[in-house]
This record gives C-alpha cells, sequence and structure tokens, in this order.
C-alpha cells in the first residue's frame, strides 16, 4: 500500500512539474491518467523495491553528493591521462569484493563505480565485480572498499 | 542589488560552470578519438556523459533562475545521472561477453570472477 | 546569449569529433559508444539551441530524446548480442 502511494505522489509531482498547468479540468485530469498508470503497474507487478524505492535511506542525497566529488576528481584524472603526451595508460581487470546484503544496493555501488570516469564494472558475480580501471591509481581497491562502505550505510535492512 | 548587477553575476557564475563543462566536453570527445581501444574510450565517455553533460546542465539552470525550464532540466540531469553509467555498462558487458579484450593489460583477475568463461579466444 | 553561443559551437566541435570515431571505429562497440555519446551532446545540443531561440519547448524534446537514446543503445546491443528483440533475457541465463 505505501508502495503505491509513493509511486502515484511521484507520478502526480512529475505531472505536475512538466506540464505547469494548474485548471481544474486539466488537474482532474492528470490525476486520472496517474491512477490509470498506477492500476498498470499494480497489474504488471511492478510495485516491488525495485520500481519503487522507498526503502532507500535520505543519506542517499549526501551520498549523491560524495559522489559527485569522487567523479568530478577522477574526471581531472582522466583528463589528464588524455592530455599527456605518452599516455600513461595501464589497463586491468580487477575483481572488487562488494559486501552489500541487497540487491539495490549491489546496483548503487555497481554505478557508482561505472560512473566514476575511469573504472568501469564489466561482469557481476556472487559477492564481486569485474571491475576495468584504465590507470593503476583508479584501480585502488581502498578506494572501492570506501564507497562500498558508503553504500552499505545507505541501503536499507 | 540592482537587477544589472544581478544579471552580470549570473552571467559571470554561469560563465565559469560553461567553461569548465565546455573543456571536460571537449577532452572528452578528443579522448574518444585519441585513446587506443574500446576499453579505454569508455573511461573517456564517461567524462563527456557525467562531468561535462552535467556541468553544462547546472550552467543552464543558473540562466534560466527559479523557473519551469530549471525543473525540466533538474530531469534531464536525473536521467542522464541513471542512464548514462548503465549504457556504458552495457557496451562494457556485451564488448566482454564477444571475446574483446584490452590491449597491453597488467593485471586480469577475471578468472576469479566468472571462472572458466574468461577462457575463451578473443575473436579477430 | 553570447556565452549560450560558444558552448553551442563547443558542442559542434565535440559532435564533429565524435563522428570521427563513429565513422572509423574498428568494431561494432566503438561505434555503439560513439552513438551513445552523440545523443547525450544532442541532449545538450537540443536545451541549448532551446536557451538560444528562447523556445523552451525544446527542453521536452531534449528529455525525450535523453530515454530514447538509453532505449536505443540498449537496444542495439540486445539485438547484436541474442540476433533478435523478441526474447526475453531470464536472470541468471547463460549464453
Amino acid at each position: 500500500m505505501a508502495k503505491a502511494v509513493g509511486l502515484l505522489v511521484a507520478l502526480f509531482a512529475l505531472w505536475l512539474g512538466l506540464s505547469g498547468y494548474f485548471k481544474p479540468f486539466l488537474l482532474t485530469l492528470g490525476v486520472l491518467s496517474c491512477l490509470f498508470t498506477l492500476y498498470l503497474a499494480r497489474r504488471m507487478n511492478l510495485l516491488d523495491d525495485e520500481a519503487v524505492p522507498l526503502q532507500l535511506r535520505p543519506g542517499l542525497l549526501l551520498y549523491w553528493s560524495w559522489l559527485g566529488g569522487e567523479v568530478v576528481k577522477s574526471a581531472w584524472a582522466v583528463s589528464r591521462v588524455i592530455l599527456a603526451r605518452e599516455m600513461p595508460i595501464s589497463q586491468q581487470l580487477i575483481a572488487v569484493p562488494c559486501t552489500q546484503k541487497t540487491e539495490m544496493g549491489h546496483v548503487i555501488f555497481a554505478n557508482s563505480i561505472t560512473l566514476t570516469p575511469g573504472t568501469v564494472t564489466v561482469e557481476t558475480a556472487p559477492g564481486k565485480f569485474l571491475v576495468h580501471a584504465l590507470t593503476e591509481e583508479a584501480a585502488n581497491l581502498d578506494g572501492f572498499a570506501e564507497m562500498g562502505r558508503r553504500v552499505a550505510e545507505v541501503e536499507a535492512r | 542589488m540592482d537587477p544589472a548587477t544581478f544579471e552580470l553575476l549570473r552571467d559571470i557564475a554561469s560563465g565559469i560552470v560553461f567553461a569548465v563543462g565546455g573543456a571536460f566536453l571537449l577532452i572528452g570527445a578528443f579522448g574518444l578519438v585519441r585513446l587506443p581501444d574500446v576499453w579505454s574510450r569508455l573511461h573517456a565517455a564517461g567524462v563527456v556523459d557525467t562531468v561535462g553533460a552535467e556541468l553544462i546542465l547546472v550552467g543552464m539552470m543558473i540562466q534560466a533562475g527559479f523557473t519551469q525550464a530549471t525543473l525540466k532540466l533538474i530531469l534531464i540531469g536525473l536521467f542522464l545521472f541513471v542512464t548514462s553509467p548503465t549504457a556504458t555498462h552495457a557496451v562494457a558487458n556485451a564488448a566482454f561477453m564477444a571475446g574483446i579484450r584490452p590491449v597491453r593489460l597488467r593485471r586480469n583477475e577475471s578468472g576469479e570472477v566468472i571462472g572458466d568463461r574468461s577462457n575463451k579466444e578473443p575473436q579477430p | 546569449m553570447a556565452i549560450l553561443l560558444a558552448i553551442t559551437a563547443a558542442l559542434f566541435v565535440a559532435v564533429l569529433l565524435v563522428l570521427i570515431r563513429l565513422f572509423a571505429g574498428p568494431t561494432l562497440y566503438d561505434r555503439v559508444l560513439a552513438v551513445n555519446t552523440f545523443g547525450t551532446l544532442t541532449v545538450l545540443l537540443l536545451s541549448a539551441l532551446g536557451f538560444v531561440t528562447e523556445r523552451p519547448d525544446f527542453l521536452d524534446i531534449a528529455m525525450l530524446y535523453a530515454l530514447i537514446n538509453f532505449v536505443s543503445t540498449i537496444a542495439i546491443l540486445k539485438f547484436f548480442r541474442y540476433r533478435a528483440l523478441g526474447r526475453a533475457t531470464t536472470r541468471g541465463e547463460e549464453v
């Protein structure tokens, strides 16, 4: 039930933000379309932790701002590699352990690794990820452990 | 603060953000041409998709102020933030499955993760 | 507006560089990557053009393009991996 209400609120907020109309007739149509979408989502069994991730803690926003800083730092490192005359790349495929308990935690961790320039998650297996790193500095296991710890704080349960 | 000064400050702030974002965009696009193989080019595309795109969207938000346009720009930024790592991972995973391996690979621990499948011969 | 024109010019240069990789890329995956980056740059270009011509409707087109770009990348990769678009890819399936 909480999932349904959450999805309805999110859908209606999106509708309001995109349309920008506040006439009663149009608002009614908006509510009706949101209710219809909710009915379809229910029929398709989409109301689970994946589609409506209400179980995540609000610390996710803090985590995203930390991640933004990391992304800028590593983008600067990759830019220096690109602009160097002899590009100092040493490519490696490394195994990174992931300690998160939920599937959503794994998804956030893998996407964070990919979002940071210099590292890309290639393949997943139970308990570890295969990560491609561009340079020696990017393949720093302590950095991955730090990021994994922060993701584990965000995910619930 | 009178409107002219406010507009000037806004232009300066967005100009700085645009300059940094545009520099990252150009560097990333240049890297896409310069780097030696698919695996290294993934990271250049990552620079364009994350820092470059988001910074330019932030610059446009500063230009737009508190309007509906800013809301739509935030939504575009959110879409890019969620979809770009997924697309990059899809390309990397597809290339890995097709047997393409990085050139001059220093360290390869793919056997630890996926077992025997890593011994597949690379395609020509 | 001069700032936005400058950023539009920078976006055009970046698009040209990406197009070089799109035509030269030796493997399929280079090209898919280039198409994806091209799409991101197109989204930015559409938003910038919306500001230059002062028509905010362009932002809606940019948003749609961002979504279509993601779906098309996934569709191309799925097609070349399974040689079909209709088949479901269940979890844990080995190919």
